[in-house]
């Protein structure tokens, strides 16, 4: 499939990513286009995690170059990396909730860092806590909540922004097989709604059933490019 | 900004132990920074009383001309600093010794002859009444040939006046010692507080909070810390302040707190407070000593 320069939303090239004398991705290209579903596989240790946040800019690039939206991300100024953020909806395995405010406080955290006006922040949470299935549980904090509960508060979170790029890294790593199928619902109707979504997983299953276009990964190298087509 | 102060009053509630050991730790270096301010200025002004007091007397020697006493008396009244001169023929110097020595007015009756010498009483003017000065002023009128003997009294005083100097030098030293020790506490507080909250902080990075977001209500934190501790600080010396110059009682059954309401052991000079004006600086001052502090931790915190 050819896509024109402008419908790239992300572009990697010959990105390499060192630890020390480590290696830990080597020469890594591929392209994203908007609105696009993206799996990125392979065994663990084979540099999913790394290549998502390089991404964000959670770890810096060792070589190459990767451009987001059209910023290119080694000449971004440390002024201007929030702003590259907030194109992105971040979703973590281990759900990174803070365990001292309750879910309507880490939501509106998000709501409130994006510069939401005040008087919208409330509106704002109330309809993500209701977009996600889990109005009733604003006021519980993260420890009381089961694992599906706390991703759906992890998935509202990253989507409280309107990012246009949702970055899922073993989403439902940890869920049992309905919570996993509750999130993916969620990652699928944001796509829908025009969102770009990139998903780190192992669950070949997932893949199968859901169909796209997927990134081997294999010892920090690309290796394969595929799409599979949707399991009917 | 009132959503910032709201964000900043919850952390302190969120984070009560960490935000109380730095609130305390700021009172305890006002309380006693304040208090060596308190003890420089009184002890200035107990400085002042005395050398208000003081009065420079040039004896003159035996049977020098009156022409060349009155010359002498226009070249100290002359000189820089001396605000007025006076003459104390040695008649009127007997009659004081005199009317002094009442109960030894028989002692006196007897001498043959007046043994006390003409004198000269100078009074410094007061915008030069530095101990220095003093002494300059002795060691000047002391060269004229006419002049026997110079006394400024109270030389107990001079050496008190070095020994004091000596002492705010040292106060000045642990001041700034205490500035940046407060400064050190303060900083490892609010660092602590930051490492509670790191996980926090990381996520609000990763959502593209900006970095004011971020640090805005650490440095409102900070400053309201600063304020109270001075505020405390500022208070217990008051507190402390009135119970020992007396103005404050505090009696329960036998107990008492407070020195009896007498005057200071030098008559009439009276302690005082610290100034109002002096007393806000210290209260700004506490609240930068929490604002740099802050600036401290969060420059190499959020660096990581």
């Amino acid at each position: 499939m050819q896509f024109s320069d402008n419908t790239f939303i992300i572009r990697a090239f010959h990105v390499h990513k060192r630890y020390g004398s480590k290696s830990a991705l080597v020469d890594i290209s591929f392209d994203v286009c908007e609105n696009e579903f993206l799996f990125l596989t392979g065994p663990s240790g084979a540099g999913k995690t790394t290549l998502l946040k390089m991404l964000y800019l959670g770890e810096p690039v060792s070589e190459g170059q990767i451009v987001v939206d059209g910023v290119n991300l080694s000449r971004i100024s440390r002024r201007r990396v929030p702003f590259l953020r907030r194109k992105f909806g971040i979703i973590f395995q281990d759900y990174k909730l803070i365990p001292t405010k309750n879910v309507f406080e880490n939501i509106a955290l998000v709501v409130e860092a994006v510069g939401t006006k005040r008087r919208l922040v409330r509106k704002k949470v109330n309809s993500l806590l209701r977009t996600v299935g889990i109005e009733g549980k604003a006021k519980a904090f993260p420890p009381s909540l089961s694992g599906g509960e706390q991703q759906r508060v992890a998935v509202a979170r990253a989507v409280a922004g309107n990012p246009g790029i949702i970055l899922a890294d073993e989403p439902t790593g940890s869920l049992d097989t309905e919570s996993a199928g509750i999130i993916f619902n969620l990652l699928k109707s944001f796509h829908a709604r025009g969102a770009t979504v990139i998903i780190a997983t192992h669950d070949i299953e997932l893949i199968r059933k859901t169909g796209g276009r997927v990134i081997v990964l294999e010892q920090g190298r690309v290796q394969a490019a595929t799409t599979i087509p949707k399991l009917t | 900004m009132l959503h910032i102060f709201k964000r900043a009053a919850r952390d302190i509630r969120t984070n009560s132990f960490l935000n109380t050991v730095a609130v305390i730790t700021i009172a305890l270096s006002v309380l006693l920074i304040s208090a060596f301010a308190l003890f420089f200025i009184n002890a200035d002004a107990l400085m002042t009383f005395w050398t208000e007091g003081i009065r420079i007397m040039a004896y003159v020697g035996p049977d020098v001309p009156e022409k060349e006493t009155q010359q002498v008396r226009e070249n100290i009244r002359r000189m820089a600093g001396v605000q007025e001169v006076r003459f104390i023929p040695k008649e009127e110097a007997l009659e004081q010794f005199k009317a002094q020595m009442k109960a030894q007015s028989s002692l006196v009756g007897n001498l043959k002859e007046n043994p006390l010498p003409d004198a000269f009483e100078i009074r410094v003017a007061e915008v030069s009444r530095t101990w220095e000065n003093f002494e300059r002023l002795a060691e000047e009128i002391a060269t004229f040939p006419s002049v026997e003997e110079v006394e400024y009294g109270q030389k107990w005083l001079g050496r008190f006046i070095h020994i004091f100097n000596l002492v705010r030098l040292t106060g000045y030293a642990m001041g700034c010692l205490f500035f940046m020790a407060t400064v050190f506490f303060v900083a490892n507080t609010i660092r602590l507080v930051l490492y509670s909250r790191q996980e926090e902080v990381e996520i609000m990075r990763l959502v593209g909070a900006s970095e004011s977001f971020i640090k805005d209500p650490f440095y409102i934190q900070s400053l309201i810390q600063g304020a109270l501790g001075g505020i405390i600080g500022l208070g217990a010396l008051y507190v402390m302040f009135n119970f020992v110059a007396g103005n404050w009682k505090l009696e329960i059954g036998d107990w008492r707190l407070g020195i009896p309401a007498v005057d200071f052991p030098v008559p009439g000079f009276h302690l005082r407070f610290l100034p109002p004006d002096l007393s806000i600086g210290i209260l700004l001052g506490s609240m930068l000593v929490g604002w740099m502090g802050c600036y401290v931790s969060l420059k190499q915190f959020l660096r990581l």
